[in-house]
């Protein structure tokens, strides 16, 4: 008989390496996976762990791609880990992307075509605002009438997604684009690009404000007293009142925080690898930080680790139905085997497990 | 000895750097009382959790009437024939007495069924319970006849009772003494854990005494003083508290017609409370759990704000402030709930620390947390307050509950408050840490700062108050001088006592 018994303490060896063993995990069953469809199992999980960052041929397209993808989800990522330290559940911030977007390329296509250094900057704080506002809606419908943030934050989702449909086709339509929907070329006019800082990396503003976001969210939650207020909440919501915490200004913060970075993360899209608004603008991003955000175990440096290695099995998966000709469907259960590890391991860091029955004295 | 009930033999039980049973052996025989004593740490839990089935030792062995005992969950327990009654209950608000008593069996007869045997059991041991009253609506001694009621189900050969009275009125108490020893007289042994003496020499017929793990005596509880087990426990004497010192001053808190409603539906409203506390003084509150005790608390720490004007701190009205303004001058408050209200389980004794003490102790810093700091001032708890534990970094729910206990009192005591509200302030702790909580709280009034101690236990009540008053369903009775009061005028002032038989003696 197997047991689980919980450690006094979590185990700081089992926090490391987990993840680890839930790659070799994943590598193993996957491979399996893999054989039984008739694919090459060591070919397979060569060319999505190995091929986008190392293939003679292919890596020099799908490297850069890597931090494309993986800023705007370690972006959102950070900020939602924060509220859900605080036990408060954003999952709306694919909403908060698409306004952040819609927000921040309205305030730069207002002043379109002029050309200024301030309309990037002015666009971000739009951006960020956009996605703010947003995130105000459950906060204060929850701060004021209590109502759960799941669900408000979950719906707006999908009024975000018309509105976004709305604007493309009609305020922000391309007056230049013969009447197909989507916006002007942000990625086009110099005053708004958000181009690659570093050629070749994939590097760009939004890249870079995920990175910052990253240390700033260390310090927030390891030296601040908002972010100790922010755990205690989450850890013990009356040990927080006791201590004096305000739960309403708490969930102000969290969404509100989350959101802007959401928004931001948008924003940076816009202007940068998705260049306009559009329809389709909505790519998932604001659900897959959420994955991001648990398998980096609500931590700055595991998400930064989480949507690195997110953003690698998108790619590399990609690159497997290229070149292998796999079936999507074996893509994503690869990568829902690869997240049932990561969460699943986890178990080991809390208990200890033991085997033979309890009896036996 | 053909009289055994059980017998344990050599039993050791060690986890990671503590060794909680080294060799322990004696025997409960059938039918009788048998009392557990010791500090907190020294082991009992441990003890008890082996025999119950919760915790499997490491070696030794357990017989049960002759035959090897080893329960591996409290399921085989149970039916082996022994039943335990926990000091924090496993019950169920929202659901009646009937329902609750099911979720705990095994085979749940049926309901009309059930609640004829609930009724024949509290008849046959005195037990008065009416099996569909809600269990929200029950006050702790009745919640705690439940539990019992549970366990008499079962018809247990041995029952084991964890702390039974800390939540009873000294009514309450004898009607379950007079319960226990009903059962002892028709045959089932009773292991009985407590650090209240007094109640063990009433009603124990042997004690085993543990400290660090080891048993270092046994003794007939009758023919030992209470004050010759306290040391065998500690192992070596203690100081009871000094006489304390009567010279109150200006009034530094001054509650006024303090009205709240309740915080939840088995939440209890408070009703036009009053009362001055002076400087220099030690005001104690007593009354059965479920009272409004908690509510007083929450209305005096801040975590509730009241109507302007109820709450005044040296002249000033506190009311509408927060806890973090209100200990800025000087009013510290500790909840009785030690995991999860004053401190958070999963944080470390650094991190509980900051909790209340961030201000104060200016462990804070342009929002900055000063960890260095933190530590430091944990570690002056730990060292003041004999805390034991490993170290400052330890999580708070790894402590003992007593040593828990010793640290959220001493963050607030080490903090010099000029008021300090402390609720059930040694609930679960062990003698002699009790007497260090209450010195120290003696010590702070002793400096000039004004104190309430809100607690269930009339005798540190006595102890350590000038004034007593009695909460009784959100009302405050007036408060008397404590050298003026019997314990039997403090049960009839805590009054209201639910359908309790031996109330109704003459004052």
């Amino acid at each position: 008989m197997i047991r689980l018994e919980k450690r006094p303490q979590p185990s700081k060896a089992w926090t490391v390496a987990t993840p680890i063993l839930a790659v070799i995990l994943t590598m193993i069953f996957g491979g399996i996976m893999f054989g039984l469809i008739g694919t090459s199992p060591v070919e397979a999980i060569r060319t999505i762990f190995w091929d986008p960052l190392f293939h003679p041929q292919f890596s020099g397209f799908s490297r850069p791609q890597l931090l494309v993808k993986a800023g705007p989800l370690i972006l959102i990522a950070i900020g939602l880990s924060i509220g859900f330290r605080a036990g408060i559940w954003n999952i709306g911030a694919e909403g908060q992307y698409i306004m952040g977007a819609i927000c921040g390329a309205g305030a730069g296509l207002a002043l379109y075509p002029m050309e200024s250094a301030m309309i990037l900057p002015l666009m971000i704080v739009a951006g960020a605002l956009g996605g703010w506002a947003w995130a105000m809606i459950p906060a204060l419908l929850k701060v004021r009438f209590g109502t759960n943030e799941i669900l408000v934050s979950l719906m707006l989702v999908y009024v975000a997604e018309n509105i976004l449909a709305s604007v493309s086709s009609g305020l922000l339509r391309n007056p230049e684009g013969m009447g197909f929907p989507g916006s002007r070329n942000l990625s086009q006019w110099s005053s708004s690009q958000n181009l690659e800082l570093i050629p070749n990396t994939g590097m760009h503003l939004g890249v870079l404000a995920a990175f910052i976001a990253v240390i700033l969210a260390y310090v927030l939650l390891t030296r601040h007293i908002q972010g100790y207020n922010i755990r205690l909440t989450g850890e013990a919501p009356r040990a927080a009142k006791f201590s004096g915490v305000s739960p309403a200004r708490t969930i102000l913060f969290c969404l509100g925080l989350a959101g802007a970075l959401a928004g931001m993360a948008g924003l940076f899209e816009v202007t940068g690898p998705a260049g306009q608004i559009s329809i389709d603008f909505g790519s998932g991003y604001g659900f897959t930080a959420i994955i991001v955000a648990f398998l980096g175990r609500l931590h700055p440096v595991g998400i930064l680790l989480a949507g690195l290695l997110m953003a690698l099995t998108y790619i590399g998966g990609e690159l497997a139905q290229l070149m292998l000709g796999v079936p999507g469907a074996s893509i994503q259960l690869f990568q829902g085997m690869l997240l049932f590890f990561l969460l699943g391991v986890d178990v080991l860091t809390n208990y200890r497990v033991r085997f033979g029955a309890a009896e036996v004295a | 000895m053909p009289d055994d009930l059980l017998r344990l033999d050599g039993l050791t039980k060690a986890y990671p750097g503590v060794v909680a049973n080294d060799d322990v052996s004696f025997n409960i025989r059938e039918g009788e009382i048998h009392a557990l004593l010791g500090e907190n740490g020294a082991g009992k839990s441990t003890l008890v959790k082996m025999i119950y089935g919760l915790v499997k030792p490491d070696k030794g062995s357990m017989t049960l009437r002759g035959k090897p005992y080893t329960p591996s969950e409290p399921s085989a327990a149970r039916q082996a024939g022994v039943a335990m009654v926990f000091q924090h209950f496993s019950l169920f608000d929202a659901l009646d007495v009937a329902e609750n008593v099911a979720l705990g069996m095994e085979n749940p007869p049926k309901p009309r069924d059930l609640a004829r045997q609930i009724r024949e059991v509290s008849e046959t041991y005195g037990l008065p319970l009416d099996p569909s009253r809600t269990v929200g609506t029950l006050s702790a001694g009745e919640r705690q006849r439940v539990e019992i009621i549970r366990c008499l189900l079962q018809e247990p050969k041995l029952l084991i009772m964890d702390e039974p009275t800390s939540v009873l009125t000294p009514q309450e108490v004898e009607i379950l003494f007079e319960t226990l020893r009903k059962l002892k007289s028709e045959g089932t042994a009773i292991l009985y854990i407590s650090h209240k003496l007094e109640e063990i020499r009433a009603l124990c017929d042997h004690a085993t005494i543990l400290r660090l793990g080891k048993k270092v005596a046994t003794c007939t509880p009758s023919e030992t003083t209470a004050r010759a087990m306290a040391e065998m426990m500690v192992g070596s004497s203690f100081a009871s508290p000094a006489a304390k010192a009567k010279t109150p001053g200006e009034v530094l808190l001054r509650v006024d017609n303090l009205t709240m409603p309740a915080p939840g539906a088995f939440g209890t409203p408070l009703r036009g409370i009053s009362f001055e506390l002076r400087a220099g003084e030690v005001l104690g509150f007593g009354g059965v759990a479920g009272n409004g005790q908690d509510e007083l608390l929450l209305a005096l720490s801040g975590e509730r704000t009241t109507k302007r004007g109820t709450i005044w701190v040296k002249g000033a009205d506190v009311s509408r402030d927060g806890p973090v303004a209100r200990r800025a001058v000087g009013f510290l408050t500790a909840p009785e709930e030690r995991l999860g209200h004053a401190a958070a389980p999963n944080m470390s004794l650094t991190e509980n620390a900051v909790l209340t003490a961030g201000r104060r102790q200016r462990l804070v810093k342009n929002g900055f947390i000063n960890w260095k700091r933190a530590d430091g001032f944990a570690q002056d708890v730990i060292k003041r307050f004999d805390v034991r534990t490993p170290g400052t970094h330890v999580a708070a729910r790894a402590l003992s509950g007593g040593n828990l206990q010793k640290f959220v009192i001493g963050r607030e005591v080490a903090q010099n408050p000029d008021i300090l509200v402390v609720n059930q302030p040694t609930w679960g702790v062990d003698a002699a840490a009790a007497a260090a909580i209450r010195q120290a709280l003696l010590d702070l009034a002793a400096q000039g700062a004004a104190i309430l101690v809100v607690s269930q236990d009339l005798d540190e009540l006595m102890e350590i108050a000038d004034r007593f008053g009695a909460l009784n369903e959100g009302r405050l009775s007036a408060l008397k001088p404590v050298v003026d009061l019997s314990i039997d005028e403090i049960g009839l002032m805590m009054g209201g006592a639910h359908d309790m038989e031996v109330a109704h003696v003459d004052a």
